[in-house]
């Protein structure tokens, strides 16, 4: 099997995804699992892409919010508080 | 000069007849609590324009989770300042909610501090319910909430905080440790009830026995309902004090059992446990005398819902019997299969029940790798045009590799 890429490269690419969708799209956890396992092949698997979602809303980096169901999102200005 | 008070007609009516009122207790908590008092006047502003006035959802919550903390703000923040901010916070109850005195007091403390004071023990999800407070304080109120031994609790897309009846703590019934097990859910599956990983939310309800006291059945994904494979117990002279005493055991015992399965010859009761169907009335009604069997376990079933997105659904049998006994391993490996078969392919905000019905019961047990049985089905199929491909192979010949008539 291929060497694992290291989770902060996932962590990585999984931040690019939602950052350069961000207004047009939200994702989910499973959408971004599923993102990360096409574009790392063999080298990334479920156990990998969980861990560096993690990674991703511990650093702040990203958050969860909830719009019907939950979503991965970029920090950002609540709307509904304004 | 004292404050004039703010003048509620509406919400006056509710505070009218017998029953507690939860205007009564916004109204208490507004002699101190500002949040309160602005509850109060945008209730009634919402009673007179039949029109609510939160927004909800959004992106609050405490620092790596995604659940625990439910968003809503006002929609006239001018007017109501106090509640401009009113998040809901859902606190990890303990299994069975039992508490001290003691513990009771410190929530409520902590929650007279940091929000609106205002709770609601228990929510429809099980949880304690923190209503109202500000983004600011959230993390303040986490902080204090872990330091006394309590947790969030699950909101949105994950595992919901699972919640079980009483169990084996007040019950004699309880035909495995409800509260034993909702403690090794609640902590096995902490990942995924703090960090949403499913297409929707995902409800464990434990039940003791299939009285069902928590409503399994109704309003839980996965409901766990205690039950027995053997003899209903039976204590022939509290039979007979039940029979001395009046109690009509032929209309009210025997003639309501719905498997038909007993008889009563006005000395002794006579039960087909083949057929009993484990309704449990007969238990309830004579309690001295009759009780479940001594090998008990539970009976699994899946996907009920409460109506959202789509209808109300009740829960199937999906494992008829298992043990359910430390380290609960089968049944963990099964949850995980089911969660991994969900999660890869539902739908947004798609229950497992909905998942199920949407690719087919069969579909869904080969994919979880369960095996079709008897009791997962209501009733007999009804559309004879119903076809086998094992029966049919594509050479012309049957099952038993016989040549097939034309």
């Amino acid at each position: 099997m291929a060497e694992q890429v290291k989770v902060e490269e996932v962590a990585d690419a999984m931040y690019k995804m939602v950052k350069d969708s961000m207004g047009q799209k939200k994702w989910k956890a499973t959408d971004l699992t599923k993102a990360v396992l096409e574009l790392f092949g063999d080298r990334c698997d479920k156990a990998l892409a969980k861990s560096a979602i993690r990674e991703l809303i511990e650093s702040g980096k990203c958050v969860y919010t909830y719009f019907g169901g939950s979503f991965i999102e970029i920090p950002h200005k609540e709307g509904a508080e304004n | 000069m004292a404050k004039e008070k703010r003048k509620t007609p509406k919400l006056d009516e509710l505070e009218k007849g017998k029953w507690p009122s939860f205007v009564k207790e916004i109204k208490t908590a507004a002699e101190k609590n500002p949040m309160a008092e602005d509850l109060l006047g945008q209730l009634e502003r919402s009673y007179e324009e039949k029109i609510g006035h939160w927004k909800h959802g959004g992106i609050v919550g405490v620092l790596g989770y995604g659940g625990g903390v439910i968003g809503r703000y006002s929609d006239l923040p001018e007017e109501f300042p106090n509640v401009s901010h009113f998040h809901t916070l859902r606190i990890n109850h303990p299994a069975g909610w039992f508490y001290t005195s003691d513990v009771l007091r410190k929530l409520c403390d902590i929650w007279e501090k940091h929000g609106s004071g205002l709770t609601n023990m228990h929510g429809s999800t099980g949880d304690i319910i923190f209503l109202g407070t500000r983004t600011e304080e959230l993390e303040p109120v986490f902080k204090e909430l872990t330091d006394i031994g309590f947790d969030l609790g699950g909101s949105g897309s994950d595992v919901r905080t699972p919640s079980c009846c009483c169990g084996k703590a007040r019950c004699e019934w309880a035909c495995y440790d409800t509260m034993a097990l909702t403690y090794f859910l609640t902590m096995h599956y902490q990942d995924e009830l703090h960090r949403p990983a499913f297409p929707y939310k995902w409800k464990f309800k434990m039940a003791g026995c299939p009285n069902d006291c928590v409503a399994s059945i109704a309003r839980s994904d996965m409901s766990i309902i205690g039950t027995w494979r053997d003899e209903i117990q039976m204590d022939k002279e509290a039979v007979a004090e039940y029979a001395k005493s009046g109690l009509n055991i032929q209309r009210d015992v025997v003639g309501n059992c719905p498997a038909k399965c007993m008889d009563w010859d006005g000395k002794e009761i006579k039960i087909d446990n083949k057929a009993c169907v484990k309704c449990m009335h007969c238990i309830n009604t004579m309690p001295k005398a009759l009780s479940p069997g001594k090998d008990r376990g539970a009976c699994i079933l899946i996907g009920s819902k409460a109506p959202i997105v789509e209808g109300a659904l009740l829960s199937s049998v999906l494992i008829p019997f298992i043990k359910l006994e430390p380290p609960y391993t089968e049944l963990i490996d099964l949850v995980d299969r089911i969660h991994e078969v969900w999660a890869e392919n539902g739908k947004n905000r798609e229950r497992v029940g909905e998942f199920i019905q949407r690719v087919g019961m069969g579909n869904f047990l080969e994919a979880i790798e369960v095996e079709p049985i008897p009791q997962m089905i209501a009733h007999p199929r009804e559309n004879p045009y119903v076809f086998y491909e094992e029966y049919y192979e594509e050479d012309g010949e049957d099952s038993d590799g016989q040549e097939e008539e034309k």
